[in-house]
């Protein structure tokens, strides 16, 4: 069996998605869950550019612009998931998410 | 016009020359690996040459003799020290041949990679700029982000050797470099936008040929020369200075509170390490403000143009390396809350009234004649009041000082 | 072809024990490198554009932002190799995780996907310029507002919520 070179961008994003979703899963560490989030979000961000290239695109730069609106918003994110983090820290003096369950302050 | 085409293409020739030893397959590779090779060397003979000339001007600014022991080893048993020429060969000797300590509870990997990191960073950021009409080591359609993308990951290097030392004094250091570099990363980015907004290009080499040709067969077309591009320059040269963590923003290296900051751990060859990228990534700034505020290689008079383009780089490099020891010299080094205020307060709104007066001056540019004066002239009070108001606002409640126990 | 398997090997294998490390900063260093992979990546296809902001804004801001939180929630470097998951956690993890991939790994290897021989977009520099200033200028604007709001919003929630409102000693 050969893979396309398609295919295996896709292998390979998925294999990074999916070790993003374990890290996001498995640790405790609110900045290791968003960094595992984030992750995922890079996985997303090799398919538009995989599709892009080996695609056969009908818009040539639709994929590297979609790639490109998905690094600011996801800038956009790690700076307000980290701003939760800190916010939480001064709250509960620790970074554990499973102690993060009260809305209330 | 221009410069006789045998001196401008010179280094190409003897690249060619050398390269032509080998089969036609290497022959890419080889010429790849002799630009690196050939950057690298200068810069770091530049380098070498200018902790000399930096001692030196200090030491003049100072009012002393500076390093004037060391001659050169071909002179040995002559009078003639060459007023110390010798100094970064001899510098060079005993950083190589000391201890390299590093401490017991450090991370050893970190401090062991945090010097190549930022030396290797360094290096990159050298690659894209045009040294010369035909000497650029890589050129790439978006030169100016690669530039910026490269420089910004130095940030990394700085706190790694902050961290991985286990000192108190490097990891505050370390946080106040970073907080410096990310507040002064904004106004440089934006002091550079309308430069790439007006030539229409992100490539290094475009931007410097956009800015060929005189007005008036005497002023030239560089960007420094327009009100959007002094404005632009000048936040551009401060900005500089702070990432290069130059004077007077050399916080994370404050001796008298920092000890000397994220590199006090550090000793022997990885101290002349993160020294050699500090040059480096002065130079690189510095060799990027000339392209892109400058002029780049284009010469400043029509009749110069003969003089090959390298040259004239070379010497606006220089310039500009000059007026940041000038200024080093001169200016006492900032506090840690009135670097942040000049940074948001005043470079990135001034930076960014810059970038609407390159918009108009863009929108503008079919006047001529008459009006072309009232172009001038709109655009100009449109930085000079913001920044007179800004300027205020900055300073209000700080100066004059009143010294009130003194007689 | 050798390339891409270099570069994602490289990049799996890093993220992968950045996640199972204890200290933090080792793990947000290597995810780092990581991001660096992506921008390979990104180079290798060709989008010189994208690899060159993927680097500018992952390693040069969003890692800023990571080593920042870690040494600002962190009281001790023993506090920062803290790791409390559990074993049952972990299962978890790996059990969700390797579902997806094993779905995704059968979605992408049996879906009849475009073949080699596809010719490469070229994408100019200009091109992206006026596609980003012509057609989705709207999106731009968006963008430009989300990063606004996000900005003033991490502000806000970051900050401590006093306002001594004191002038700064002489």
């Amino acid at each position: 069996m050969s893979l396309s070179p398609l295919q295996l961008c896709l292998l390979f994003s998925s294999a990074l998605f999916c070790v993003g979703l374990f890290g996001a899963l498995a640790r405790s560490n609110t900045i290791l869950v968003l960094l595992g989030i984030e992750l995922m979000l890079n996985a997303a961000n090799l398919n538009f550019i995989a599709f892009w290239r080996f695609g056969g695109a009908h818009a040539p730069a639709s994929g590297v612009l979609f790639a490109i609106f998905s690094i600011a918003v996801a800038a956009a994110e790690a700076a307000v998931g980290l701003a939760l983090v800190i916010a939480i820290y001064r709250h509960q003096k620790n970074i554990r998410l499973q102690d993060a369950s009260r809305l209330k302050g | 016009m221009s410069s006789s085409p045998t001196l401008e293409r010179l280094p190409l020739v003897v690249r060619d020359w050398l390269v032509g030893w080998l089969p036609e397959s290497l022959r890419w590779l080889a010429g790849s690996l002799l630009a690196i090779v050939a950057v690298i060397v200068a810069f770091a003979s530049l380098f070498a040459l200018l902790t000399l000339v930096e001692r030196k001007l200090l030491a003049r600014v100072q009012n002393r003799p500076g390093p004037n022991r060391t001659g050169l080893p071909f002179l040995p048993f002559t009078k003639n020290r060459l007023f110390g020429l010798g100094q970064p060969l001899a510098d060079g000797i005993k950083m190589l041949t000391k201890e390299d300590i590093v401490p017991r509870t450090a991370d050893r990997v970190l401090h062991f990679l945090a010097p190549i990191a930022l030396l290797a960073f360094a290096i990159l950021t050298l690659a894209v700029i045009p040294y010369g009409r035909h000497l650029v080591p890589l050129e790439l359609e978006a030169g100016v982000l690669y530039f910026f993308a490269a420089g910004a990951a130095t940030e990394l290097g700085v706190f790694m050797a902050g961290w991985a030392s286990r000192n108190k004094y490097s990891l505050l250091a370390a946080m106040r470099a970073l907080a410096q570099l990310i507040s002064y990363e904004l106004p440089l980015l934006l002091s550079i936008v309308p430069v790439v907004m007006l030539a229409g290009t992100l490539s290094p080499g475009g931007i410097v040929e956009r800015q060929g040709g005189w007005s008036f067969g005497l002023l030239p077309q560089w960007h420094v020369f327009t009100p959007w591009g002094v404005t632009g320059f000048a936040i551009f040269f401060v900005t500089a200075l702070a990432e290069s963590n130059r004077s007077p923003f050399d916080l994370p290296e404050a001796e008298s509170e920092l000890i000397a900051g994220h590199l006090t751990e550090y000793s022997g060859f990885k101290y002349a390490l993160f020294f050699m990228a500090e040059y480096f990534g002065m130079c690189a700034l510095c060799g990027m403000g000339v392209t892109l505020f400058l002029g780049g290689w284009q010469a400043p008079l029509p009749f110069l143009a003969v003089v090959p383009s390298y040259v004239w780089f070379v010497a606006k490099l220089l310039t500009l390396l000059l007026a940041f020891m000038w200024v080093r010299a001169t200016l006492p080094r900032m506090r840690i809350d009135q670097l942040m205020r000049l940074a948001w307060k005043f470079l990135v709104p001034l930076a960014l009234v810059n970038l609407g007066v390159a918009a108009f001056w863009a929108l503008t540019a079919d006047w001529t004649g008459a009006v072309r004066a009232t172009r001038w002239l709109i655009a100009a009070v449109l930085i000079a009041g913001p920044f007179v108001l800004l300027g205020r606002k900055l300073t209000t409640g700080l100066a004059p000082r009143t010294y009130r126990y003194a007689a | 072809m050798i390339t891409l398997l270099i570069i994602a090997t490289v990049t799996v294998v890093s993220a992968g024990v950045a996640l199972l490390l204890r200290n933090l900063i080792h793990s947000a260093l290597l995810l780092i490198g990581n991001w660096v992979g992506v921008a390979a990546f990104y180079l290798w296809a060709g989008a010189e554009f994208v690899a060159f902001a993927q680097v500018l804004v992952y390693v040069g801001a969003v890692s800023m932002i990571v080593l920042f939180a870690v040494l600002l929630t962190s009281r001790s470097p023993a506090d920062m190799a803290l790791a409390p998951h559990t074993r049952s956690r972990v299962l978890a993890a790996v059990v969700t995780s390797g579902a997806v991939l094993g779905v995704l790994l059968g979605a992408v290897i049996s879906t009849p996907l475009p073949g080699t021989n596809i010719t490469v977009p070229s994408v100019t520099v200009r091109d992206l310029g006026n596609q980003l200033g012509g057609p989705h200028a709207g999106a731009v604007l968006v963008v430009g507002v989300i990063l606004t709001v996000a900005l003033i919003g991490a502000v806000v929630i970051a900050s401590t919520g006093r306002d001594d409102g004191k002038p700064d000693a002489p």
